[in-house]
């Protein structure tokens, strides 16, 4: 018995390595790609962490939402909670009272993430740059995926650099969170 | 500035706007203009009787070390994250001692697109027993940052106190800065300020009213009103250079001219305001469901007001007949008086009505100025003196009063005082008139902002 047994092992071709069904996988891929559209390239939730604002800049944004410019249209709004959040949207400076509380709702925050700076304030500090209440910028508390410039930005450079920082992203659904810079704009 | 004794200082009587400290002094603002000082020593001054100088000697200790001799009060005001790591141990914060009491925490980060602060609600059920507000999350040092500088160059700090109130914040620091270097500002840059100012006004009316119907449950109306914002913004923009029409309004005059095009398009838009404004009031009036949410909600009494004396519509809604642009005055409403609505209920509603009646008077406003623009200068340059000023201007929710000291040119010492301070203790007594579900109510209807007092 003990030839036969190695007679079979020596004919037997080794076994291919273990693949899947090819129409199956590619319809998981087309689901994946949808899936991740939808994650990270369309009704993406947005949670808004005033940081150390002088408020000019949530004007700006909540005037997003109106009737003229309907940011909700491109599958993006606004949710009180983090956990519930794929952008975390940053206003203002990195105000020393704030930035315990900042950093506390991007750990909150399911991963994958984008992160915005929204105004000249978030992206430097803006005209309070050099006070000794503010730490910076809002890169001096979470890596910045995209910076919206403007004092305050007004709702249609808003939106358009948002759709933007999507569209970067939603190409290659397997790829990581592409770093927008203003200059990309 | 009369400067008192430490006997009379503590026995002043008048009605308190605000109170700061520098170097030397400490100063006290009482309406309608009256600036009284007391000598420091060793850092300290008596702390005032009145109830709404509390926040002030609060601010007065964590900005410059000053102590209020006999303040009950000592709670930080803005310097809550002393350790160089940002942290600190969190405050206490005492419920009344009476059964059955739990606390909730809102804040820092709210849920809507506002501004951070943190508010503590002690409550028996729905019952809302106290709240009280822990502010200061929005310094960002702005009076540290104007010392120094000159006036030209410190205006970006005024326009960004209260981005919704820019337009006021510039024109009161434009006006302490023009005060104290005995400029006087051309008459066609004081109308296009006026002008900007009521603009402004009528912005946040309109976006504020909504958002009130909104936490009513009348999304209609919040999308109507929202629209009527943009529309002014958008005509801003064109008239102006900027929705917001920021760093407009300078010291010595204004930036820039109205565009050719600006007095029509903000025409349109004050004219489709206009002709919306009947029906959309009538829903306010029509509707029991939402009359039932604010009327009777988020009292503000007579009494307590005049205990405050706040500002703006909060004040003028539970009887206090007060506005900046009437007394003390500045141009050019002395010439051109705007008509006050008084209302003595001091709930929601009242507040609703006096922004409300609000709006046609400063649509005539701007339509008058429009057509009758002087045809002067825009801007006089400011000399390089010496000297002390107070400006006032009367933003949509209040008085906003700005002080500076300039020495050869540079501002040595400045202050800001925003209606809001009178505004957020009225909020912690006013949300104790209702239950919890009121609170976003009572909460937009005074509308305090959180950087203009944090600073
Ligand atoms: S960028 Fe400008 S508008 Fe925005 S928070 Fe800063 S100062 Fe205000």
């Amino acid at each position: 018995m003990v030839w036969k047994t190695a007679l079979n092992h020596i004919l037997s071709k080794a076994p291919a390595p273990a693949k899947a069904d090819p129409a199956q996988v590619k319809d998981l891929r087309a689901r994946l790609a949808a899936a991740s559209t939808t994650k990270l390239g369309r009704a993406l939730a947005i949670r808004h962490v005033p940081a150390g604002s002088c408020n000019g800049c949530e004007l700006e944004l909540r005037a997003t939402q109106n009737l003229i410019h309907d940011l909700t249209q491109y599958g993006l709004s606004f949710t009180p909670s983090p956990r519930h959040a794929d952008i975390l949207l940053i206003t203002g400076v990195a105000g020393r009272n704030m930035i315990e509380a900042a950093r506390q709702a991007r750990a909150a925050m399911p991963d994958p993430v984008l992160v915005v700076a929204l105004g000249d304030c978030a992206i430097d500090g803006g005209v309070f740059k050099a006070s000794p209440a503010v730490q910076g910028g809002a890169d001096t508390i979470t890596p910045i995926d995209l910076f919206i410039p403007g004092c305050p930005p007004t709702p249609t450079q808003i939106i358009q650099a948002l759709l933007t920082l999507i569209e970067a992203n939603a190409l290659d659904p397997m790829k990581k969170p592409r770093r927008l810079r203003a200059r990309d704009l | 500035m009369i400067l008192l004794s430490p006997a009379d200082w503590a026995a002043h009587q008048g009605k308190f706007i605000a109170l700061w400290t520098d170097a030397q002094y400490a100063y006290a603002l009482y309406q309608p203009q009256q600036l009284v000082a007391v000598e420091l020593v060793e850092g300290a001054y008596p702390a005032l009787p009145h109830p709404g100088a509390n926040w002030y000697q609060r601010l007065a200790h964590d900005l410059n070390g000053h102590k209020a001799q006999g303040a009950t009060d000592t709670r930080p005001a803005i310097e809550h994250f002393r350790n160089p790591d940002f942290t600190a141990p969190w405050p206490e914060f005492t419920s009344p001692g009476v059964e059955g009491v739990h606390q909730v925490a809102v804040g820092p980060i709210h849920a809507a697109i506002i501004e951070p602060g943190h508010f503590r609600f002690s409550l028996r059920g729905e019952e809302v027993l106290k709240l009280e507000a822990r502010l200061g999350y929005a310094h960002k040092g702005t009076l540290a940052l104007m010392r120094g500088k000159s006036p030209r160059l410190a205006a970006r700090y005024a326009a960004r106190v209260s981005g919704d109130a820019t337009v006021a914040h510039s024109l009161a620091f434009a006006q302490a800065a023009e005060t104290a270097l005995d400029t006087t500002p051309p008459a066609r840059a004081v109308y296009l300020r006026a002008i900007m100012a009521e603009l402004e006004r009528l912005a946040n009316h309109t976006s504020d009213i909504g958002a009130i119907a909104a936490d009513a449950g009348f999304a209609f109306l919040d999308a109507r009103f929202a629209l009527a914002r943009e529309t002014i913004c958008a005509a801003a923009a064109i008239a102006f250079g900027h929705r917001l029409m920021m760093d407009i309004v300078v010291p010595g005059g204004v930036a820039g001219d109205i565009m050719p095009e600006g007095a029509a398009a903000i025409i349109d838009a004050l004219s489709a305001l206009e002709f919306e404004l009947p029906s959309l009031t009538r829903v306010f009036e029509d509707y029991a469901s939402l009359q039932d949410r604010v009327i009777g909600t988020g009292i503000i009494s007579p009494a307590l007001a005049e205990a405050y004396h706040p500002g703006g519509y909060v004040g003028r809604a539970s009887g206090q007949a007060h506005d900046a642009r009437a007394q003390p005055g500045y141009p050019p409403y002395l010439d051109h008086p705007i008509h006050m609505p008084i209302q003595h209920e001091g709930d929601v509603a009242a507040r609703l009505r006096i922004r409300l009646d609000e709006i046609p008077e400063s649509i005539r406003s701007i339509r008058n100025w429009l057509q009758t623009l002087p045809t002067d200068a825009l801007a006089y340059a400011l000399p390089q003196t010496s000297g002390m000023g107070l400006g006032v201007a009367e933003s949509f929710r209040g008085p906003v009063w700005h002080w500076l000291h300039i020495e050869s040119g540079a501002i040595t010492t400045a202050f800001i005082a925003d209606a809001s301070a009178l505004h957020w203790p009225l909020l912690e007594h006013a949300a104790t008139t209702g239950i919890l579900a009121d609170f976003p109510l009572i909460n937009k209807s005074i509308n305090a902002s959180y950087s203009g007092v944090d600073l």
